[in-house]
């Protein structure tokens, strides 16, 4: 997969929503999933467990249409959150041209966070990427639990965004901030069309 | 200046949503420095979703900002019936030059230029004028260049050269703004509530939505009050077809919105020489040939000349279908080869016709009765033959190019066809082994010139796997063969493949040569052959004698040796005589015989051959003509 081809004039970015079981990952494909026109958007292929958990992974294809002339598609994965499905976030995450890391906002799941922060660099490290040249974005998520359950966004953004990269509160149920971080994470790996020289999630692309 | 341009069509009344705002963007940022950012612009959308009001307000901006800019607008059936009527009337320079005076040109509904050839050229030509100068043009059409039917591909990659946007159907928040200017426009009003709910209704056009506005205001103008519930029914009945509708049911504002910033985010970082070097992959690609050559340049970071780039792929293109063509004549089944695909591989296509060629006629070979085995070594031609044996040994390695030169009948010719003789059997060896006379040269290639078979006579040579030049100079004096054999000479050497070459004198005695050959042959080793001498002599009269008198007396050949002769022609000439006189005499070839022969005018001993006991004083090659100078004396000693 190529982020740009010229040649068939077509713009196709894969972005991969990353983060701790439960944090949300899913429900912002969901909230995308239901604004899109149908029309736009391919079947949202989910593999999940009874209980509802990311047993896989979500897939959501987005056609944006002819944008200067270039066919653009998005594609929308998620990983599994939970530790045990660490083989399928290393397949998901090959060649990824952005990532967004999705934190759950609760008190109590810091360490998910933090543990699956660096679970993400040591993937990209295990596939020969330097962290600091995909793009990715970080999405606070559930913001709208009570503040004596949640940990506001300075205090995540402190403890996670050690690279200093953009950030958005979210509440993917009701799709606050969802749009934002796709758009967020768009405009940085669309950067990448005029900086070719950057390296991309991929193994041999 | 045009209707379009009297400012009804204005930025400021054009309402600006999600759906359009990269073009107005676009539009303002052209507007307010033509030719400076996006040039050209190519809007594009369905039909009524605001395109004319656009480039109409982009016209308007440009010529209230700056007075003196020339601004043109013309819809493109207008330029077509003004370039029919230039035509007719013979002044289609001053129709040219009328629209490169344009500071600023506006293009309405591209999309009819759809077969319209001659339209298309003039247009070309019209936007290399513009563009070349630095003048901006914006385009408007209801689909995108590339979905243009039936234009030239070069007009394709103008079109697209610059920005191309588009402008979708707008969301229900700009179709209410879009409404409320109407009738602010045109003095209407409604209950609260009407404009809403038409504005929810599907529509396929701006233009739709302007004639239900037209219906609900005639609704009023009969002085019935409308409320928001009854519009849907009143702009229903009026709807004499079923709308094809674009708008898509529930559309989200929101995912607009992000298509809007995605379109925003594209069209800053696409960079437009990749787009058009896209294009150009894509052209060949789909007339099959294989692009690596292009697509190379994609990866480059700094900007590629795309134009260079596409004219140095189209050379080669070219190239590759003449060679085709030459290939397939010969060998039908070289048609389609991987090889006339890729204009990277011309020089691996040119080799192929060059093998196919040789194999329909291969150039002259050595001859065969020439062998190193037939060949007598002796001092006079130790070091040729040495040199021979080591270009037999590792051809193109060691002595490339070899040049034997010598007098007439010292066995040049000889040594050259044997060394051919022995490079053919060499198995390494890459083709055929060329082995032709000057003379044969020159009048091949005059018979190649008179039949204008000249690519294919060359042909033959280029794929020897050695080439024997026999009788080098007698190609002096003749240019167009001395320019052959340069190319020749340097196709073969630079491809490690062995040259010999034989002349009766050295490189630099050879007059009207050229310095660029003589230099090369020079660069090689030069070797003479000497004329035979005396053991040489006696063992080339040994083994004629022994094919023509075996009979002759013991010694015959000896005293005959006595004789010098420049080559092996005047020995053989000597046993001509000596066997005609055998004849004459009736007898067998005895000593006397050849001695009465040797000196016809009676005395004992010719002349040449004196009676002195030394014989070794006989040989002239043992005579010191010149003794050496002084200092020539002392550096010999010093050896």
């Amino acid at each position: 997969m190529s982020l740009v081809n010229y040649a068939a004039r077509e713009i196709t970015c894969k972005i991969v929503y990353y983060g701790p079981g439960r944090s949300g990952k899913t429900s912002n494909l969901h909230y995308i999933y239901d604004q899109v026109p149908g029309d736009r958007r391919g079947s949202m292929v989910s593999l999940a467990t009874q209980t509802d958990r990311t047993l896989f992974f979500d897939f959501l294809p987005l056609d944006l249409g002819p944008i200067s002339g270039f066919t653009t598609r998005f594609q929308l994965y998620t990983v599994p959150g939970q530790v045990y499905y660490a083989t399928t976030r290393k397949l998901v995450l090959q060649g990824a041209d952005g990532v967004v890391f999705v934190a759950d906002s609760q008190r109590r799941q810091i360490d998910e966070n933090v543990e699956s922060m660096q679970d993400l660099h040591a993937n990209l490290a295990e596939q020969g990427i330097d962290a600091r040249n995909v793009p990715l974005v970080i999405q606070y998520n559930k913001q709208d639990l009570p503040r004596e359950l949640i940990l506001d966004v300075d205090t995540l953004d402190d403890a996670l965004n050690f690279r200093g990269v953009p950030y958005h509160a979210g509440d993917a149920l009701r799709g606050t901030g969802v749009f934002e971080t796709l758009r967020s994470i768009s405009e940085l790996v669309l950067r990448r069309l005029s900086s070719t020289t950057a390296p991309s999630v991929a193994v041999g692309r | 200046m045009s209707v379009l341009l009297d400012g009804r069509f204005r930025f400021d009344n054009y309402v600006v949503g999600a759906s359009n705002r990269l073009a107005v963007a676009a539009g303002r940022a052209v507007a307010e420095s033509p030719g400076a950012s996006y040039n050209p612009l190519f809007i594009y959308s369905a039909s009524g979703l605001g395109k004319t009001h656009l480039i109409g307000a982009i016209g308007f901006a440009a010529k209230q900002l700056q007075p003196e800019l020339v601004v043109e607008y013309v819809p493109l059936d207008d330029f077509v019936d003004r370039l029919h009527i230039a035509i007719s009337s013979g002044h289609v320079e001053a129709f040219k030059q009328l629209y490169q005076r344009v500071d600023l040109l506006l293009i309405d509904d591209v999309q009819f230029l759809t077969g319209r050839r001659e339209t298309q050229s003039e247009m070309l030509r019209i936007f290399n004028a513009l563009q070349g100068s630095g003048r901006q043009i914006v385009m408007a059409s209801d689909r995108p260049p590339a979905e243009i039917d039936d234009v030239d591909e070069r007009l394709v990659t103008r079109l697209a050269g610059g920005l191309i946007v588009d402008i979708g159907l707008p969301e229900y928040e700009t179709r209410v703004a879009i409404l409320r200017n109407k009738c602010v426009e045109r003095e209407l009003s409604f209950a609260d509530g009407v404009l809403e709910e038409l504005a929810r209704m599907p529509c396929g056009s701006i233009r739709e939505l302007q004639g239900a506005l037209n219906r609900l205001a005639a609704h009023e103008a009969l002085g019935e009050r409308l409320a928001a519930a009854n519009v849907r029914s009143i702009v229903a009945a009026g709807r004499v077809t079923p709308t094809q509708s674009r708008i898509i049911p529930n559309a989200s504002d929101e995912f607009a919105g992000f298509v809007s910033d995605i379109a925003v985010a594209v069209a800053q970082h696409v960079e437009s020489w990749r787009v058009r070097l896209g294009e150009r992959i894509a052209h060949w690609q789909a007339a099959g040939y294989r692009t690596t050559m292009l697509e190379r340049a994609l990866s480059l970071t700094e900007e590629a000349d795309v134009e260079a780039l596409d004219a140095a792929f189209a050379t080669g293109v070219a190239r590759l279908e003449q060679l085709e063509a030459q290939a397939v004549l010969l060998d039908p089944r070289l048609a389609g080869l991987d090889v006339f695909r890729d204009p990277q591989c011309v020089a691996e296509a040119e080799a192929r016709v060059e093998q196919a060629i040789a194999a329909q006629d291969p150039p002259p070979g050595p001859w065969p009765a020439f062998t190193l085995e037939t060949l007598i070594a002796g001092k006079s031609n130790q070091l040729a033959l040495r040199a021979a044996e080591a270009a037999i040994e590792a051809p193109g390695a060691r002595y490339n190019p070899l040049f034997v030169h010598g007098g007439p009948g010292v066995g040049k010719t000889h040594m050259v066809h044997a060394v051919g003789n022995a490079l053919r059997r060499k198995a390494a060896l890459s083709g055929p082994v060329a082995c032709v006379s000057g003379s044969q040269f020159v009048d091949e290639l005059i018979v190649a010139l008179q039949e204008g078979t000249v690519d294919k006579w060359r042909a033959r040579y280029r794929t020897a796997g050695a080439l024997i030049v026999d009788d080098v100079h007698a190609l002096a004096g003749k240019e167009r063969s001395q320019e052959e054999l340069f190319h020749l000479f340097n196709a073969l050497h630079s491809a490690g493949k062995q040259v010999v070459l034989a002349s009766d004198r050295p490189p630099s005695e050879i007059g009207e040569l050229e310095a660029r050959l003589r230099s090369r042959f020079d660069g090689g080793l030069v070797v003479a052959i000497q004329p035979p001498d005396r053991a040489l002599r006696e063992a080339l009269y040994s083994r004629m004698l022994l094919d023509r008198a075996p009979g002759a007396e013991q010694g015959v050949a000896a005293l005959l040796a006595e004789l010098p002769v420049s080559g092996a022609a005047e020995v053989e000439s000597v046993i001509d005589r000596v066997m005609h006189s055998a004849r004459a005499a009736g007898g067998a070839v005895t000593l006397s015989l050849v001695r009465r022969e040797l000196n016809p005018g009676g005395a004992a001993t010719p002349a040449s051959v004196p009676a002195i006991a030394d014989k070794s004083f006989l040989d002239l090659e043992k005579v010191v003509m010149d003794w050496p100078d002084l200092e020539g004396r002392v550096i010999e000693e010093l050896r």
